[in-house]
């Protein structure tokens, strides 16, 4: 078999067994509730009847192989269960009364307003990070490269709601440029939501841009110090053939890694920026209900989250292993 | 021919290029030749760590002091004003550094004892131990900490115990990769099969044989982790699910005190913003100074001088 295609299924079995047991352990930390869960959520008005009822809507009255294999089957199709808010001990038998929502109904569209907001960090970000990172490798240790490293660490060291203030003082209170409230709508058109969503994906980029040009900066200047371009130099090559014939194509992998590693911890920094500007994304629904501690939501929201996480990963590894040189060309 | 004082001789000055310094000699000398980021950077982590431990003495009131007038304006009393429930920001300020610092610490020796001790055993044993240990860090690093710690959070409620469990643990997983990954390079060593050789137990093995040898990655990580979970605990405070009032903290101020930003039109309200940035600087100010230490020591220990020169 081809090297490439054989690591590329190995490779992405990993990827599939860890998401396999990502998912036991999201499912199984509700197991981890001290005491009697199914009590503990129906309060003080319980009865027998209302008990049992949920006990057995949650299937808590069948072994836990049974339980995942449900839920991880209509977790495929989309349905993550209802939430435990709005569901009352007094109601439990009457299914009119019952206001509790299905999860998915929830997560459907801030799962759209999330993406949207990391992707169009993405596309501010990546080309800026990259162009600064190649441009402060290239003209190392140069006052331009100093500046860029210093401003960097300092960004880094920021918490990302003090960027988010910084930012909403300046073009959100003081010169009213952008909303700093971004309660964008399903029905919102496509431009106003770009201009709701500038002041969220501006503080993501900040934050983003500093690691990801570091990191850039390092895996060029890496490249640059070996041999064989160094060989590649003395032969008087251009600078510029030097680096897009030689440079480059062992350096798709470093970066395709960076990219993807930092549009990872974009989902985590979507969380807290979500909650700044209000943003009616993922992130904010699983911090509110993780204050009401409605289980079924936060589930949800980590299976979304670690799905995405894990899928970035697998993908900048398939770049990787298919941009390779050493597999491209098997001895 | 006399030996005078000023004559030349061979063994003066071999003599004087022997020069015994005492420990704190030779830090001394160390210290002189540090650049400015490192000054600066061991400025604020001292002067943090000052406020920190003498809070009670420096605080002009109490950390739950409550007085009449919420929202009042910065005068001699209250130098940065009261919150909306007449707490004086200063004292809370101070406060907060005692108690944001004190858990990211204790988080962090917690994921270190456990990361740590870990990695190292797996270093040594090998085998199944390591197998097992290697594969489970990788699941769990699989999900991202943030979400990972909201999720535990929302399980198990936010107490400050619990958020010091939960992301040491999660923590623990980036400690046991590199004690694991440095200590593999001195399990191997000879005087490391001496120690098993002669029956040393593993606890000897691991603390008095290998730990030394691995101490100056060891002690930058932790500078880093403690950055990491600073930073963490800062967020989770702020998204109000990490460390809960009555306790000051600056990430939970961050968030109380954030809508005060809407009322700031001109620099003339500097009042406003300044009060919930104040918090969230001095987060940053501390992570940027812990960073400015670990670049410079990392430089000391590893010997590299950045990339070519």
């Amino acid at each position: 078999m081809h090297p490439i295609l054989s690591t590329l299924i190995k490779r992405i079995g990993l990827g599939l067994v860890s998401l396999f047991f990502v998912s036991l352990i999201i499912f199984s930390s509700i197991q981890l509730l001290p005491g009697d869960f199914v009590e503990a959520q129906l309060g003080q008005s319980r009865t027998e009847e209302t008990v049992a009822a949920f006990r057995k809507e949650l299937g808590l009255d069948k072994p836990f192989h049974i339980r995942y294999a449900n839920w991880i089957v209509s977790a495929v199709q989309g349905d993550f269960g209802s939430t435990f808010s709005g569901r009352s001990a007094t109601y439990a038998n009457q299914p009119q009364q019952n206001t509790s929502r299905t999860v998915t109904s929830l997560l459907k569209p801030r799962l759209y307003n999330t993406f949207f907001l990391a992707g169009m960090t993405a596309i501010i970000a990546v080309p800026i990070s990259l162009l600064l990172g190649i441009t402060a490798a290239l003209y190392r240790n140069s006052f331009y490269d100093r500046a860029v490293n210093a401003s960097a660490l300092t960004t880094i060291s920021m918490p990302e709601f003090f960027v988010a203030y910084i930012l909403i003082i300046f073009l959100g209170s003081m010169y009213q440029l952008f909303p700093s409230l971004s309660n964008v709508t399903s029905s919102t058109p496509f431009f106003d939501r770009v201009y709701l969503t500038f002041m969220p994906a501006l503080t993501l980029t900040l934050v983003t841009v500093a690691h990801m040009m570091r990191m850039t900066r390092a895996a060029i200047i890496n490249l640059l110090s070996s041999p064989y371009i160094e060989m590649a130099e003395l032969k008087g090559l251009s600078r510029s053939r030097v680096i897009i014939e030689h440079a480059l194509p062992n350096a798709w992998a470093p970066i395709s890694n960076i990219i993807a590693f930092n549009l990872a911890y974009l989902i985590v920094g979507v969380v807290v920026v979500e909650v700044v500007f209000v943003y009616p994304g993922v992130g904010q629904l699983m911090v509110d209900s993780v204050i009401k501690r409605d289980i079924p939501v936060v589930q949800g929201c980590a299976l979304v989250f670690a799905l995405t996480y894990i899928l970035l990963n697998l993908i900048a590894d398939v770049i990787s292993i298919i941009t390779n040189p050493r597999l491209l060309y098997p001895k | 021919m006399s030996i005078s004082n000023n004559q030349y001789t061979a063994k003066d000055e071999v003599a004087s290029v022997f020069v015994k310094r005492t420990f704190l000699q030779r830090s001394w000398i160390t210290l002189k030749k540090a650049p400015f980021t490192a000054w600066l950077g061991m400025t604020i982590v001292l002067f943090y760590v000052f406020v920190a431990i003498f809070a009670p003495l420096i605080a002009p009131y109490g950390e739950a002091e409550i007085f009449k007038i919420p929202y009042a304006p910065w005068n001699e009393t209250h130098v940065f004003g009261t919150d909306r429930l007449g707490r004086d920001i200063l004292t809370r300020l101070i406060y907060g550094a005692r108690n944001t610092m004190g858990i990211a610490v204790l988080t962090t020796l917690l994921a270190f004892i456990i990361g740590g001790g870990l990695g190292l055993l797996s270093a040594i044993l090998r085998g199944w131990v390591d197998q097992l240990l290697a594969r489970f860090v990788d699941v769990l690093m699989a999900i991202p900490s943030l979400i990972f710690a909201l999720m535990l959070l929302s399980i198990f409620g936010s107490t400050a115990l619990n958020l010091i469990i939960i992301i040491a643990i999660l923590d623990s997983t980036r400690v046991y990769r590199l004690s694991r990954a440095v200590g593999m390079n001195i399990a191997v060593m000879e005087y490391v099969e001496a120690a098993k050789l002669r029956g040393e137990k593993i606890g000897w093995i691991m603390v008095r044989e290998i730990l030394p040898n691995i101490l100056p990655p060891l002690v930058a990580e932790f500078g880093l982790r403690f950055c990491y979970v600073f930073l963490m605990i800062a967020s989770l405070s702020f998204l109000g699910v990490g460390i809960q009032p009555p306790t000051a903290d600056w990430g939970s101020m961050v968030r109380e005190t954030g809508e005060l930003i809407q009322f700031a039109y001109s620099f003339a309200d500097y009042q406003f913003f300044l009060i919930p940035i104040l918090p969230a600087a001095a987060i940053g100010i501390l992570t940027i100074g812990v960073n400015f230490v670990v670049d410079w020591f990392l430089y000391l220990t590893s010997g590299l001088k950045d990339e070519h020169k």
